[in-house]
C-alpha cells in the first residue's frame, strides 16, 4: 500500500506573515494520497486548502513538516529541479483558466511539451491527441478569446495532460463556469481519473463538484480534519 | 528550451499602439545617431579619396592650408629638380605650382554668399590629379578667363553654372565646364588657368603652393624629410593624402556632438522601452505566473522577456535605418580647407546602417535587462495573482 502513495505530508505548516499579522495557513497537516485516487479538498475560504494544493505543486514552500509528492522530498530540490519535476509530473488546473492569450488552443496546450525532447511534428501531434481528448479536435487554431469559458477550460485540461503526468491538481476549476459547463468539466476530469488512472487532488467549495471525487477532505483554520468528518458548520 | 518567440512576436503585435511609440521613440534615436554618422562619414570618405599618398603637397613653413601659403616661382625651380619626383610622358618633372584664393558666391543656401576656392593651375597640375573628368562642358583654355567648376559647386551655386559669369580678380570669368572628381574635395573648387588666375590676383610671382608627385611610396617620405629638412626652401612638405587626413578634424565636433546628443536621446529611449517592458510585465504577471507552473525556469522567462525587448528595439532600430536612408546622396557642406566651403554627401553605407541597428540592440538590451529579471524573480503564486 505504502509503494501506491503518491502523495504524503506529515506535519506540515505553512505560516507567514501578513500586515504585521502572524497567519497560521496550514497546522500539523497529515496526509496520504494514493495512486489513481479523486481528492476533493473542502473547506470555507481561508481554510487552508488552496495553500496545501501550492505546496503539493511546489509553487510554495512550507515552514514546517514534510512533505513527499510522487516519491520525492520537495525541499531536497533547487529552483531549476523543481521547474524540470512540475513539467513532467504534474498537470495544473486553474479556476480562471490561465491560457496564453496570443497563443492558439494548439499553441497553448503544446508549451509544456516545449520543455520535452519531442520534436515539433511529435508536439503537435501529442497536442492535437490532447485537446480532440477534451472534445476539441475542431478548435484547434482557435485563439482563447475565441472560445467560450467551457471551451477554455477544456483547453486548460489538455494542457494540464499532454505530457501525461501522474497527478492532476485542479484549484476550483468550476469557478468560473456556468452550471452547464461545469458538469462537463467535472464529468471530464472524472474520465481522466477512472479511464486513464490518473491521480486528482481538486480544491472546491461546491458540494456538487466534490460529489466526483472519490473520496472528500476537510480543512478548517489551516487543520486537515480526520477521515470522515466534516466541519461542525 | 525556451518559451517560443511567437509568444513575443504576438505580444509585440496585440500591443501594437506602446510597440510602434516605443519603436518610433528609438527609431527618432537611431535616426540622429546614424545621420550624425552619415555624414562624418560623408565628409571622411570626401576627404580622404581627395588625397593621393605619392603626392607630395609643399607649403611655406609654417601654413597649414594652400590659402595662407606663399611659393615663389624662384622655389618652385629649385624644388622641381629635387630627387625622387617622378617624371611624366614628355619627361618633365611632375610637379605644379598653383595659386589658391577665395571668393564669395551666392549659394542656394546662403543668398548672402560664401566662400569657394578658386585654384589657378597649370595642365601639369590636372594630369597629376586622376580620376578627374570634365562631365559637362569643356576644359578651359590657357590664357582666356575661362573657369572649370566641381559639380557639387554647379549643383549648389547658381551664379557657377555653364555660361554664367563670375566677377573676381580684374574682370568676368566664364564658366565653361563642370568637373566630376568622384567623392573628391576638387568637387568643391573652381579652377583656371594658373597664369590667368595669378595675374588677375596680381601675384605672378608669389603663388600659393606646390604638388610634386613622388616616383613611389619611399621615395615620397625621403622627398618629404629632404624638402623639410631643405634650410633654404624653408617649406613644409607633407603627403596630400596626411594634408586631407588633417583636414578631417574639422569633423571631430561634429561628430562629438552628435554622438552626444544621440547617447542623451539614447538614454531617454533605453528608458522608453524600460518602462513599456515593466507594463508589460506588470500586465502579463499571472501569464508568467503559468508558464512558471508549466515548468518553465526563472531563466526562460528572463530570456524572453529580455528577447523581447531587444526585438522592440530592433524594430526601432530597423525603423530608424529607414528613416534615414533618404538622406543619402544628399550634400551639404562645412567650411573646409582654405577656409572655403567643402561640400560632400551624407553617405549611408550598410555599416553605418549596421552600427544603427547594433546601436538599438543595445538601447533595448539595458532597456529590457531590469524588467527582465523583474519578471523572472516574481514568486509564482504572487504572480498568479497578477503582483
Amino acid at each position: 500500500m505504502t509503494d501506491n502513495i503518491v502523495i504524503s505530508t506529515r506535519g506540515l505548516n505553512k505560516e507567514f506573515i501578513r500586515d504585521e499579522f502572524h497567519v497560521v495557513a496550514l497546522q500539523d497537516v497529515g496526509l496520504d494520497i494514493h495512486k489513481g485516487e479523486f481528492i476533493a479538498l473542502m473547506g470555507p475560504s481561508g481554510s487552508g486548502k488552496s495553500t496545501l494544493l501550492h505546496l503539493i505543486a511546489a509553487m510554495d514552500t512550507a515552514t514546517g513538516g514534510e512533505i513527499r509528492v510522487l516519491g520525492q522530498d520537495l525541499r531536497a530540490l533547487s529552483d531549476r529541479q523543481i521547474a524540470h519535476w512540475r513539467n513532467e509530473n504534474i498537470g495544473f488546473i486553474f479556476q480562471s483558466f490561465n491560457l496564453i492569450p496570443v497563443l492558439t488552443a494548439l499553441e497553448n496546450v503544446e508549451l509544456p511539451l516545449k520543455l520535452t525532447n519531442l520534436k515539433k511534428q511529435e508536439r503537435i501531434d501529442h497536442a492535437t491527441t490532447a485537446l480532440q481528448l477534451v472534445g476539441l479536435g475542431d478548435r484547434l487554431g482557435h485563439y482563447p478569446r475565441q472560445l467560450s469559458g467551457g471551451q477554455e477550460q477544456r483547453v486548460a485540461i489538455a494542457r494540464a495532460i499532454v505530457t501525461d503526468p501522474s497527478l492532476i491538481l485542479a484549484d476550483e476549476p468550476t469557478g468560473n463556469l456556468d452550471a452547464s459547463s461545469a458538469e462537463e468539466i467535472l464529468t471530464l476530469v472524472s474520465r481522466l481519473n477512472k479511464e486513464h488512472g490518473k491521480t486528482v487532488v481538486m480544491v472546491t467549495h461546491d458540494p456538487h463538484a466534490a460529489r466526483f471525487a472519490s473520496k472528500i477532505r476537510y480543512l478548517e483554520k489551516g487543520a486537515l480534519l480526520s477521515e470522515g468528518a466534516v466541519p461542525a458548520n | 528550451m525556451a518559451i517560443p518567440v511567437t509568444y513575443n512576436f504576438r505580444n509585440l503585435i496585440v500591443r501594437k499602439t506602446t510597440t510602434i511609440m516605443t519603436a518610433l521613440g528609438i527609431a527618432l534615436t537611431v535616426a540622429v545617431l546614424l545621420a550624425i554618422l552619415a555624414l562624418v562619414n560623408g565628409l571622411r570618405t570626401t576627404l580622404s579619396s581627395s588625397g593621393d599618398p605619392l603626392q607630395v603637397l609643399v607649403l611655406r613653413k609654417g601654413s597649414e592650408s594652400e590659402l595662407v601659403s606663399n611659393f615663389t616661382r624662384g622655389q618652385f625651380q629649385d624644388l622641381k629638380f629635387k630627387p625622387g619626383i617622378a617624371r611624366g610622358r614628355d619627361g618633365d618633372p611632375m610637379a605644379s605650382l598653383e595659386v589658391v584664393t577665395v571668393i564669395n558666391l551666392a549659394s542656394v543656401d546662403a543668398p548672402d554668399g560664401m566662400n569657394v576656392s578658386v585654384r589657378g593651375i597649370a595642365p601639369a597640375g590636372i594630369a597629376m590629379r586622376q580620376g578627374l573628368r570634365i562631365s559637362e562642358g569643356r576644359w578651359f583654355q590657357t590664357g582666356r578667363r575661362e573657369l572649370v567648376v566641381g559639380k557639387s559647386i554647379a549643383h549648389r551655386f547658381p551664379d557657377a553654372r555653364i555660361g554664367k559669369k563670375i566677377a573676381f580678380g580684374r574682370g568676368e570669368w566664364e564658366v565653361v565646364g563642370v568637373l566630376d572628381a568622384g567623392h573628391g574635395a576638387q568637387n568643391s573648387e573652381i579652377w583656371g588657368d594658373l597664369n590667368q588666375v595669378s595675374s588677375d590676383l596680381q601675384r605672378i610671382e608669389v603663388l600659393s603652393a606646390a604638388l610634386v608627385r613622388a616616383v613611389d611610396s619611399v621615395a615620397a617620405k625621403a622627398l618629404i624629410n629632404d624638402i623639410n629638412n631643405d634650410q633654404r626652401l624653408n617649406m613644409n612638405a607633407l603627403s596630400e593624402r596626411e594634408y586631407y587626413d588633417l583636414q578631417t578634424r574639422s569633423a571631430a565636433p561634429i561628430e562629438f556632438t552628435g554622438v552626444f546628443i544621440a547617447i542623451i536621446m539614447a538614454v531617454g529611449s533605453s528608458f522608453a522601452a524600460m518602462n513599456t517592458m515593466y507594463a508589460a510585465v506588470a500586465r502579463r504577471a499571472q501569464e508568467i505566473g503559468t508558464l512558471r507552473v508549466l515548468g518553465f525556469s526563472r531563466g526562460s522567462i528572463l530570456s524572453s522577456f529580455f528577447f523581447e525587448s531587444v526585438l522592440l528595439a530592433l524594430l526601432g532600430g530597423l525603423l530608424g535605418c529607414l528613416l534615414v536612408l533618404p538622406l543619402n546622396g544628399i550634400t551639404t557642406g562645412v567650411g573646409g580647407p582654405n577656409f572655403s566651403e567643402l561640400d560632400f554627401n551624407f553617405h549611408v553605407t550598410p555599416r553605418i546602417m549596421a552600427m544603427g541597428v547594433a546601436f538599438a540592440v543595445i538601447l533595448g538590451a539595458f532597456g529590457g535587462v531590469f524588467p527582465a529579471h523583474n519578471a523572472s524573480r516574481k514568486e509564482i503564486l504572487a504572480a498568479l495573482r497578477g503582483v
